[in-house]
């Protein structure tokens, strides 16, 4: 906890793309969020960790409208927002790669890159625009697909998670919410994939939050990085001021801790 | 940072996207084959069944045949089809062969107590059913009752209602005009209705948002939400159309016989209905399905009921035929989605 309250880089101010203050989420009995302040600025990537279970995937549905906080408040540049759905939050330009992605398997690979985004002529789906602008992004982010005729079941986990990336990417988003988008991810897809986000930071300085799991690639392309545990924002800081050995620390020492406070523990 | 390895990647990606199929397996592609025949599979099914009852027996193809069982056809296909996007979104209505029997009960007690001209006596039970559906939609959706529940309930609610509206006696619909000959009563009318309505359910289930949501709604309920999709909109208005279109060819089978009877529907009717879709190759468990699909699958049902008629065949044959043509259709769609399973990573 020695890092408990350095939240001196989220006084207020008018760069902040995204502001949450106070955020709590509870399921039933279990509070999962207490308290949670964080703020994006404009054109920043965060980098957000913590240890599975932490409640990361929860704060983000929370700002995608997909759940409701049992308190606090969320602000996007600078005004409050209520959100009660999803729709709402993607039409105020919050795109987001979920954690399950989101993918209908029993359609193709271009339905789902336009899932309730579809292009339409008056009533009708304009499937041939759809399929035409998704072989574009695909091939734009080096991805490579069987068809995109295809139902997204026979796509392999890579490929699924691309495509729910691309969906994200490729959508004018005004900020993107990434969890975990290079969990299935091969090496080489992977580093195409921080490419891709580190060029929409530079191009487009579109805001993010990055969950991921692996400490160096936070390092690759966030500007700031928060820890959460235990329900709050435990450690804020940006890349250049710390290291993956110090990240590493802090996540084991508590862990270490929490040990020996427990006689029975090994 | 990548810069060049994108680049690279890029280069060698682009030229091989859609170029992928000699790497699925067999078993894929007889799947994608099955699914794509699947609708030709039941048709072939209805011609032949057709042609073999023709050599039975000359008067199966007979106008007057045909007529008979176009009209007799009218509401399984109605129903199935409607029945169909229902189950695509996930849910059930048991009900539906209720709203059958009430939206033209509704019309009657319009017309006959209210007054009211049989255009909007029929505006007022097609407004009965809508509301039935969306109380079966909130429930279900809302309240987080199982659809087969809710409807069940809602099956006996409208069985009373029906018998105790009207004393348990049939009654005569008004005497014939345009608006009962529009509905039913010329002889071709329920035939056209259906066949509209089918193409109309087929169009918006494959050409429009509303029937991508509903695919999407029944295969992942949770990603839908998650990609903002409104799955409590798409499932109650799913349940209102079902419900609607069940009392609208209630309401057309009332002038084609000249009675509006408060038993008419009932088990048989529905469970024909969900027997028709999953012969048709709807997926009772969601994501999959086609209107044109159980279209076909109910005129194949029809066609053997009607041709068995004519052979003198008893009504306890057909069930036992009807019982092996749904465990057939119902082993299929489980190889099928094992298949499918097996494409997943
Ligand atoms: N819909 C829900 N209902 C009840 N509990 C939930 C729900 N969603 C999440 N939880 C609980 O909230 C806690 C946080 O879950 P969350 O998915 O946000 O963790 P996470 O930090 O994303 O973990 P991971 O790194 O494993 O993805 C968990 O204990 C989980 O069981
Ligand atoms: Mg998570």
């Amino acid at each position: 906890m020695e890092n408990g309250n350095n939240s001196a880089n989220g006084s207020a101010n008018g760069n902040d793309f995204l502001r949450a203050e106070g955020v709590v989420k509870n399921f039933g009995a279990v509070s999962v969020l207490k308290g949670v302040d964080m703020h994006v600025k404009k054109g920043e990537v965060l980098g957000l960790i913590g240890d599975n279970g932490a409640g990361k995937s929860t704060l983000l549905k929370t700002i995608t409208g997909f759940h409701r906080p049992d308190g606090g408040k969320l602000l996007i540049e600078g005004e409050e927002v209520n959100l009660r759905s999803v729709a709402q939050a993607r039409a105020l330009g919050i795109q987001t790669v979920y954690q399950d992605l989101a993918l209908v398997n029993e359609l193709s690979v271009f339905h789902n890159m336009f899932l309730n985004s579809e292009l339409t002529v008056g009533p009708f789906l304009n499937n041939r625009a759809m399929k035409e602008k998704t072989a574009r992004y695909l091939e734009d982010m080096g991805v490579r697909i069987p068809s995109i005729d295809t139902e997204v079941a026979r796509l392999s986990g890579g490929q699924r998670q691309a495509i729910a990336v691309a969906r994200a990417v490729y959508s004018d988003a005004k900020m993107l919410l990434l969890d975990e988008p290079l969990a299935a991810m091969g090496a080489k897809e992977g580093a195409l994939i921080l490419d891709l986000i580190q060029r929409l930071k530079e191009e487009r300085g579109i805001p993010m939050i990055l969950i991921v799991h692996n400490y160096a690639q936070v390092f690759d392309v966030c500007d700031r990085v928060n820890l959460l545990r235990n329900g709050r924002i435990e450690f804020d800081r940006p890349v250049g001021e710390t290291s993956v050995e110090e990240l590493t620390e802090i996540v084991v020492s508590e862990y270490r801790k929490a040990r020996q406070g427990k006689p029975t523990s090994g | 940072m990548s810069e060049t390895t994108g680049q690279t990647s890029g280069e060698t990606a682009a030229p091989e996207t859609g170029n992928g199929t000699q790497e699925r397996g067999v078993g894929m592609r007889i799947l994608g084959a099955l699914a794509r025949v699947r609708e030709a599979s039941v048709l072939l099914v209805a011609v032949g069944l057709a042609i073999y009852f023709q050599s039975a027996n000359s008067a199966f193809l007979s106008q007057q045949n045909i007529l008979t069982l176009s009209r007799y056809a009218v509401p399984y296909v109605v129903i199935a089809a409607a029945l169909c996007l229902l189950l695509i979104c996930g849910e059930i209505d048991l009900s539906v062969g209720q709203s059958f029997a009430f939206a033209p009960i509704v019309m009657y007690l319009a017309y006959d107590k209210l007054f009211l001209v049989l255009p909007l006596a029929v505006l007022v039970g097609l407004l009965a059913v809508a509301l039935v559906g969306l109380i079966n939609g909130v429930i279900t959706v809302y309240l987080g009752v199982s659809s087969l529940i809710t409807t069940l309930g809602m099956f006996f609610l409208l069985a009373g209602l029906c018998v105790t509206l009207t004393g348990g006696f049939p009654a005569t619909p008004p005497d014939a005009n345009t608006t009962t000959r529009i509905l039913g009563e010329y002889a071709w009318s329920g035939t056209i209705w259906a066949v509209v309505i089918v193409i109309l359910l087929q169009l918006l289930l494959s050409r429009t948002r509303w029937g991508l949501h509903t695919y999407a709604t029944g295969g992942n309920p949770l990603g839908s939400r998650e990609a903002g999709v409104s799955v409590a909109r798409i499932k109650i208005g799913n349940f209102m159309l079902c419900a609607v279109l069940g009392g609208f060819v209630g309401i057309i089978e009332s002038f084609r016989i000249s009675s509006i009877d408060p038993l008419a529907g009932g088990p048989q009717l529905v469970l024909l209905c969900i027997a028709s879709a999953v012969i048709g190759g709807t997926a009772l468990l969601g994501g999959v399905g086609t209107a044109t699909g159980a279209f076909l699958g109910a005129l194949v049902l029809i066609i053997l009921q009607n041709g068995f008629t004519l052979q003198g065949i008893s009504a306890y044959t057909f069930n036992i035929i009807l019982g092996i043509a749904i465990l057939v259709a119902m082993i299929l769609n489980v190889y099928v989605a094992r298949l499918r399973g097996a494409g997943r990573v």
